[in-house]
C-alpha cells in the first residue's frame, strides 16, 4: 500500500507542477460543456426563403402569406427572375425558393370547383438547396405541408362537405423530452467525451513520457510491482476525471436543469468503472509505444473514430452494418447510451445490464492487457 | 509515417460511411386497440418502409414507458378501437404517434416520416382525394439531388481533418524540441526565427498537402462527389487553409512547454469546438447568438463554406473572395503573433 502511496503521490505533484495543464484540466472542459451543448441543434427553423410569384393573384399572395405567417420559414427575397434567387441559393443566402407560375388562381378556381370533374391543380416548385441531405428533406417537408393546410382552408369554403373529417388524424406525443430541448440530449454525452478525452489522453502519454525523458528507468530499478505501478499510475487520473464528471453533473443539474431521474448512485458506480476502462485504454497505448507523439497520434486515432462513432452526433443504428460492428469495441457507445437513459428516462438496471456488463468486461480485459504489456525490462 | 497518412485515409473512409443523419431501420411498436384491416395495413406499410421496421405489438398503455426504458424501439402508435369502421363511415379516425424524445431530432424525423407514410397509404385508399389534386407541391433538391449525406460529410471531414492533423504535427514537433532541449540548439545556431520557423513548417506543410489529394480522390472514386467545380481554386485554397493550420500549429507550440501541454491544447481545445462550430453538423445559424460569433474565429466555419461552394455548388473565386480573406488574415495574424513570441524568449 505505501508503495502505490507514494506512486500516486508523485503524479499527482507532477500534474499540478505543470501550471497550463492545470486550467485545461479542468477549466476548459467546463467551458466546453456550458457552449458546446448549444451548439447541437437539428432544429430547423427561419429558413431562408426566396419567393417568386408570378402570376400576382389573391390566392397566390394567400399561399405567401402563410409561409411568411409560419415560423419555420422567413421570406428574405421576392422576385421575378428565377435566375438571380438561384444565384443568391449558390451563394448561400437563400435555402430555398418556391416558384408560383403564371395562371396558379386560375388553376386552383377549376380545380376546387364543385362541378369540375378533372381540373389539374397549380403546380408550385419548391427547390431546395439540398447539401446537407436530411435538413433539405424536413424543409421540402414543411413547405408540402403549408401548401396542404392551404388547399384544406380552400377545401372548407369551397365543399364543406367533403373536407369534415379528412380522413385519419394524428395527433403525435413526445414523452422524456416534451419541448424537444436538444440540450438535454446534448449535456450527457458532450460530459462523457470531454471526461474520456481527458481520461485517454492524460494516462496514455503518461508512462511514455517517463519512457522518453528516462525516469522510467529508476522506477524499474525500483522493488515496485507491476500491479502496484499501474494502479499508482491509474489512481491520480481517476480521481482526476471523476472530479471533472461530478462537476459536468452539478452543471447540467444547476445550468441546464437537466435532473436525473434515474439513480444516482448507479450513474456514479457504472461511470467509476467506465473511467476504469478509459484509463487502462490510455495506459496500454501508453505501454505499446515509444514516443509520446506516437501515444498522442494513437490516442488521437482512436479517440475521433470512437467519438465519431458513439451515436452522439448521429443516430447509431442507421450506421451501417460493419459500422455498428465496431462499435461492440467502443466503450463510449456503452457508456453514453447509458447516461442518455438513466439521465433522461429514468430506465433501471434491469433495463441497461447488457450496457453495464460490457463497460465491466472492458474495463477488465483492458487492464489485464496494459498490466501484462508493462515489462520493468526492455 | 504509416500514422500520418493512415489515420487520415481511414478516417474519411469510415466517416464517409458511417456518418449519416438518415434514419434507417428504427423499431416501432403497435398498440393496435383495433386489430382491423385498416390497422395492419398500415403497420404493414410502416415496415415495408426503409425507415421502421416492426417490433412489437403492446398490450396496454403501461408497456409503452417499459418498452421505451429498455431502449429500442423509439416509437409506438396507437389504433384507436374500431379504426376501419370509424374511417370508413365517418371518414375520420384517431391513430396517435407517440415517440421518445431524449433524442429530439430523431424524434421529430421519426413523427414526420409516420405522418408522411399515414398521408400516402390515405391517398391511395380514396383515389379521388381532393387535396392531392388541388396545390400541388413539386419538391427539387438542388446540388444533391439523392439527399446523399456524404456531401454534407467529406467536406466537412476534410476541413477537421486537415486542420487538427496539421496543428497538431507542428505544435507537437516543436513543443518535442523545447522539450529533449534540442530547441536551444537551434536558437544559439545563427538562424533566425522565422528561418527556423519556416524550416520546420515545409515538410508538413507537403505531407498535409499530399494528404488532402489523397482524401480528395477517395471522396471521387469513392464516394462520387461531384468534381465540377475549380480544381485550381480548389488546391490553392486547400494550400492556404493548411497553411493557416500550420501556423495556428506553430503558435501553440510557442505558448506550451512540454508535448503534453501543446497535445491538449491542438486536440482537446480544438476537436470539439471545430467540429461543433463549424457547420459541419449542426448548422450555425439556429445556434445562440454568442456561438455565432464565435464561430466567426473559427477558420473551419469559412474553409467549409468554401470547399462546399466550389466542389459541390461549382463556385468560382468570386463567389468566395469573403472567406478566403478572412482565412488569410487569420494565417498572418497567427504567424505575426508566433514570430512575436518566439522574439521574446530570444532575449
Amino acid at each position: 500500500m505505501r508503495t502505490i502511496r507514494f506512486i500516486i503521490e508523485k503524479e499527482f505533484k507532477q500534474i499540478f507542477r505543470n501550471k497550463m495543464m492545470l486550467p485545461i484540466i479542468f477549466v476548459l472542459p467546463i467551458v466546453q460543456l456550458v457552449t458546446l451543448s448549444y451548439t447541437a441543434t437539428f432544429e430547423i427553423k427561419n429558413v431562408s426563403l426566396g419567393v417568386i410569384d408570378m402570376d400576382q393573384s389573391n390566392s397566390s399572395r394567400e399561399l405567401i402569406h402563410k409561409f411568411s405567417a409560419s415560423p419555420f420559414f422567413d421570406i428574405m427575397a421576392q422576385d421575378f427572375d428565377l435566375k438571380k434567387l438561384e444565384f443568391q441559393m449558390k451563394q448561400g443566402d437563400l435555402e430555398q425558393i418556391i416558384y408560383i407560375n403564371n395562371g396558379f388562381e386560375e388553376q386552383l378556381a377549376s380545380a376546387s370547383s364543385v362541378h369540375s370533374k378533372a381540373g389539374e391543380g397549380p403546380q408550385v416548385q419548391i427547390i431546395t438547396d439540398a447539401i446537407n441531405g436530411s435538413a433539405a428533406n424536413l424543409m421540402s417537408y414543411y413547405a408540402s405541408a403549408i401548401m396542404m393546410d392551404f388547399n384544406k382552408n380552400i377545401l372548407l369554403q369551397t365543399q364543406p362537405m367533403l373536407a369534415s373529417g379528412l380522413g385519419i388524424s394524428t395527433p403525435y406525443q413526445f414523452w422524456f423530452n416534451a419541448e424537444l430541448d436538444y440540450k438535454k440530449y446534448m449535456v450527457p454525452g458532450i460530459l462523457v467525451l470531454l471526461v474520456t478525452m481527458i481520461g485517454t489522453f492524460l494516462s496514455g502519454t503518461n508512462i511514455v513520457r517517463e519512457k522518453e525523458l528516462g525516469t522510467i528507468e529508476q522506477l524499474n530499478v525500483t522493488p515496485i510491482k507491476r500491479h502496484q505501478f499501474i494502479i499508482g499510475k491509474l489512481m491520480p487520473f481517476w480521481i482526476i476525471s471523476m472530479f471533472v464528471l461530478v462537476l459536468g453533473m452539478l452543471l447540467a443539474h444547476f445550468v441546464f436543469k437537466i435532473h436525473i431521474v434515474g439513480s444516482v448512485g448507479l450513474v456514479f458506480a457504472v461511470a467509476s468503472i467506465y473511467l476504469l476502462a478509459i484509463l487502462g485504454l490510455g495506459l496500454f497505448i501508453s505501454t505499446i509505444t515509444n514516443t509520446q507523439q506516437q501515444a498522442m497520434f494513437i490516442a488521437w486515432f482512436f479517440m475521433v473514430i470512437f467519438i465519431i462513432l458513439s451515436g452522439l452526433f448521429t443516430p447509431e443504428e442507421s450506421m451501417p452494418d460493419w459500422a455498428q460492428l465496431i462499435n461492440v469495441f467502443n466503450p463510449i457507445t456503452y457508456f453514453i447510451r447509458f447516461m442518455r437513459q438513466l439521465m433522461l428516462k429514468g430506465s433501471g438496471l434491469m433495463d441497461v445490464w447488457r450496457d453495464v456488463l460490457s463497460i465491466g468486461i472492458y474495463a477488465i480485459s483492458i487492464l489485464l492487457l496494459a498490466t501484462m504489456r508493462y515489462r520493468k525490462t526492455s | 509515417m504509416t500514422i500520418l497518412f493512415g489515420i487520415p485515409i481511414a478516417q474519411v473512409l469510415l466517416f464517409g460511411f458511417a456518418l449519416t443523419m438518415d434514419l434507417k431501420n428504427v423499431h416501432f411498436a403497435v398498440l393496435d386497440l383495433a386489430k382491423d384491416e385498416h390497422s395492419r395495413k398500415i403497420i404493414d406499410k410502416m415496415d415495408a418502409s426503409d425507415y421502421f421496421i416492426f417490433d412489437r405489438y403492446l398490450s396496454s398503455f403501461d408497456e409503452i414507458e417499459t418498452v421505451f426504458k429498455e431502449g429500442i424501439v423509439k416509437e409506438v402508435i396507437v389504433f384507436e378501437p374500431n379504426f376501419s369502421q370509424i374511417l370508413t363511415k365517418e371518414n375520420s379516425a384517431q391513430l396517435q404517434i407517440i415517440a421518445d424524445a431524449s433524442d429530439p431530432n430523431v424524434a421529430n424525423i421519426l413523427v414526420n416520416y409516420t405522418q408522411a407514410i399515414i398521408t400516402n397509404y390515405q391517398q391511395n385508399l380514396f383515389a379521388d382525394n381532393p387535396l392531392g389534386k388541388m396545390v400541388r407541391p413539386e419538391p427539387m433538391f438542388k446540388y444533391n439531388p439523392a439527399l446523399k449525406s456524404v456531401y454534407m460529410f467529406v467536406p466537412g471531414i476534410i476541413t477537421v481533418i486537415l486542420l487538427l492533423v496539421s496543428a497538431m504535427m507542428t505544435s507537437i514537433s516543436i513543443a518535442r524540441e523545447k522539450e529533449l532541449g534540442t530547441m536551444e540548439v537551434l536558437l544559439v545556431s545563427p538562424i533566425k526565427p522565422i528561418q527556423i520557423i519556416v524550416g520546420k513548417v515545409i515538410p508538413y506543410m507537403v505531407l498535409s498537402f499530399l494528404n488532402f489529394v489523397i482524401i480528395l480522390l477517395l471522396s471521387f472514386l469513392v464516394f462520387d462527389m461531384p468534381s465540377s467545380g475549380n480544381m485550381p481554386l480548389l488546391l490553392a485554397e486547400t494550400f492556404l487553409y493548411i497553411f493557416m493550420s500550420l501556423a495556428l500549429g506553430i503558435f501553440i507550440s510557442t505558448v506550451s512547454s512540454s508535448q503534453q501541454t501543446a497535445m491538449m491544447l491542438s486536440m482537446f481545445a480544438l476537436l470539439l469546438p471545430t467540429i461543433l462550430l463549424s457547420g459541419f453538423i449542426f448548422p450555425i445559424k439556429n445556434m445562440p447568438d454568442i456561438l455565432i460569433w464565435i464561430s466567426h474565429i473559427m477558420p473551419s466555419k469559412w474553409f467549409i463554406i468554401i470547399i462546399k461552394g466550389i466542389m459541390l455548388k461549382g463556385a468560382g473565386l468570386m463567389d468566395v473572395w469573403f472567406e478566403t480573406l478572412i482565412i488569410l488574415a487569420q494565417t498572418i495574424f497567427f504567424i505575426i503573433l508566433s514570430i512575436k513570441k518566439f522574439k521574446i524568449r530570444l532575449t
